[in-house]
């Protein structure tokens, strides 16, 4: 496993927010976490990526106990994690601080494509949309070459159009660069469109109710009897009526 | 990515015509009704005392020739530099501190929030005792007026740095030292140059009066001295123009200052 939590508990002061969450996340596997808002999602997130500790219960990541925020794997926030004072080159190249500048451009300029931002290198993020803050903060992850990547509702502030074409984005990238990937999500949509398995998380304190497969090949038909089926599943797991 | 994106252009260039009336006419129209007023009301209730806006301009056209009013400029712009820099050496890094550590905020930061509210001018007598009459005490008393806005700026711009830029920073596996040279200090910025220009004019407010006070140079005693001397309230006036035009090149002068940090 790359991933693996075990017996993950936490609680801040009196209210238990995680319990007893065990769960292995495969090499190169993509894995969505959904659950109602407040089942501690974030916060397993964020005690993989080594910002919290847990009560109980350990994260290993290749077999090594997690102690803390480490640049081999990245956590990428809503579009709001970009620094404002950088350049989109700024940002990109952010964590190569230790390489030289040669290198350093080089890789910049590579991400800067993988991303689709060629001719905005110059451009500060108050000039860019929310989509293209967004494709600078996955850049500057990749850009340090992670093996894993966390993203915590990555693409929540963004409108639903450019949600759509960020999914595709980020199936692409990866595709090419073949990450880990921990993605926690309230959209039970996005899960199923992107996740090869979903973890549905309970109302707090958050346990694993269950662990969907999605074993649909890319690129999905979002309009496939299984992509319903399987999302339609989850929407009851969580307990909605899929109804307006 | 095949959507089409531009960058956004700078400006309109048709608003600029439009700005520069507004920027420079209007304000220049409300000046020339003011001084209208001004002559009028003095014209007009026969006063002996107050002067009007020639007279005002002849005592400035006077200074002017005399090379009196260049020193007095001249020193009161050295006091106020030199106070500021004192507050700025002082108050920017114990800001970063208190704003990086809680522990050492809970603990100073009473005693800042009670020191703050007492005008500085209410120093004036100690800082007479402790220095005299000298530069030290107009000086003194300017360095205490802004060391607080630029503490509190830069103490509260520490602490409200986005956690998560912070989080960033550790997770690209900054080490302190350097998050504060590539995180921080970037992201506090703004907030610092707002607090630097605050505190300027607070400055620039107090020197007048600790020069009324402390000193037998500057502008605030040329106001003083005026008035002692011979009641030559021409003069009077005059000190106090002077003090409002300076005052607003150099608010200017920051204001650029500030533009050009934050680009």
């Amino acid at each position: 496993m790359k991933v693996q939590f075990s017996d993950i508990s936490m609680r801040f002061g009196a209210m238990d927010v995680l319990q007893d969450v065990t769960i292995g996340v495969e090499e190169g596997e993509f894995l969505c976490i959904v659950g109602p808002s407040g089942c501690g999602k974030s916060t397993l997130l964020n005690i993989a990526g080594g910002f919290l500790s847990p009560a109980k219960g350990t994260v290993t990541i290749d077999g090594d106990p997690v102690t803390g925020p480490d640049r081999r794997r990245i956590f990428v926030f809503q579009e709001r994690g970009v620094f404002p004072w950088l350049t989109v080159e700024g940002n990109i190249g952010f964590g190569l601080f230790d390489l030289p500048d040669e290198e350093r451009q080089r890789r910049v300029a590579q991400y800067v494509h993988l991303v689709g931002l060629e001719g905005f290198e110059k451009a500060y993020p108050r000039e860019l949309s929310g989509g293209m803050k967004q494709r600078v903060e996955v850049a500057r992850a990749l850009a340090v070459n992670p093996d894993v990547l966390f993203l915590d509702e990555p693409f929540g502030a963004l409108d639903s159009i450019t949600r759509l074409q960020m999914r595709s984005e980020l199936l692409r990238i990866w595709r090419a660069a073949r990450k880990t990937v921990l993605f926690v999500t309230h959209d039970i949509e996005e899960s199923v469109q992107l996740a090869d398995r979903v973890v549905v998380m309970s109302a707090r304190p958050g346990r694993i109710r269950r662990v969907v497969d999605i074993d649909i090949a890319h690129p999905r038909d979002l309009s496939s009897r299984r992509y319903i089926e399987l999302r339609d599943l989850i929407f009851g797991e969580i307990g909605l009526a899929h109804q307006v | 990515m095949n959507v089409t994106m531009q960058r956004p252009t700078q400006h309109a260039t048709s608003s600029i015509e439009h700005s520069t009336f507004e920027k420079l006419v209007l304000p220049l129209l409300t000046v020339a009704v003011i001084i209208a007023i001004w002559s009028a009301a003095v014209k007009f209730s026969g006063t002996k005392i107050f002067p009007s806006p020639i007279a005002v301009a002849s005592a400035i056209g006077t200074l002017g020739e005399k090379s009196l009013l260049w020193r007095y400029i001249a020193d009161s712009l050295t006091r106020v530099f030199a106070g500021y820099a004192v507050a700025i050496v002082a108050g920017i890094p114990l800001g970063f501190l208190l704003g990086w550590n809680a522990s050492l905020a809970r603990a100073v930061n009473p005693l800042i929030q009670m020191l703050r509210p007492i005008s500085p001018l209410a120093w004036m007598p100690l800082a007479v005792i402790w220095f005299g009459v000298s530069n030290a005490a107009p000086i003194f008393l300017i360095a205490l007026a802004s060391f607080f806005p630029i503490v509190v700026a830069a103490m509260n711009g520490v602490r409200n740095v986005p956690p998560m830029y912070l989080q960033a920073g550790r997770n690209f596996g900054l080490s302190t030292w350097q998050l504060m040279i590539h995180v921080v200090i970037p992201a506090v910025l703004p907030r610092i140059i707002v607090g630097l220009r605050l505190a300027f004019g607070i400055a620039w407010v107090v020197l007048v009066a600790a020069e009324m006070i402390a000193v037998d140079s500057g502008l605030g005693y040329l106001i003083i001295d005026a008035r002692n001397a011979g009641k030559r309230y021409d003069l009077v006036v005059a000190g106090m123009l002077l003090i409002g035009v300076i005052g607003l090149l150099l608010d200017t002068g920051i204001r650029r200052v500030e533009e050009w940090i934050s680009e």
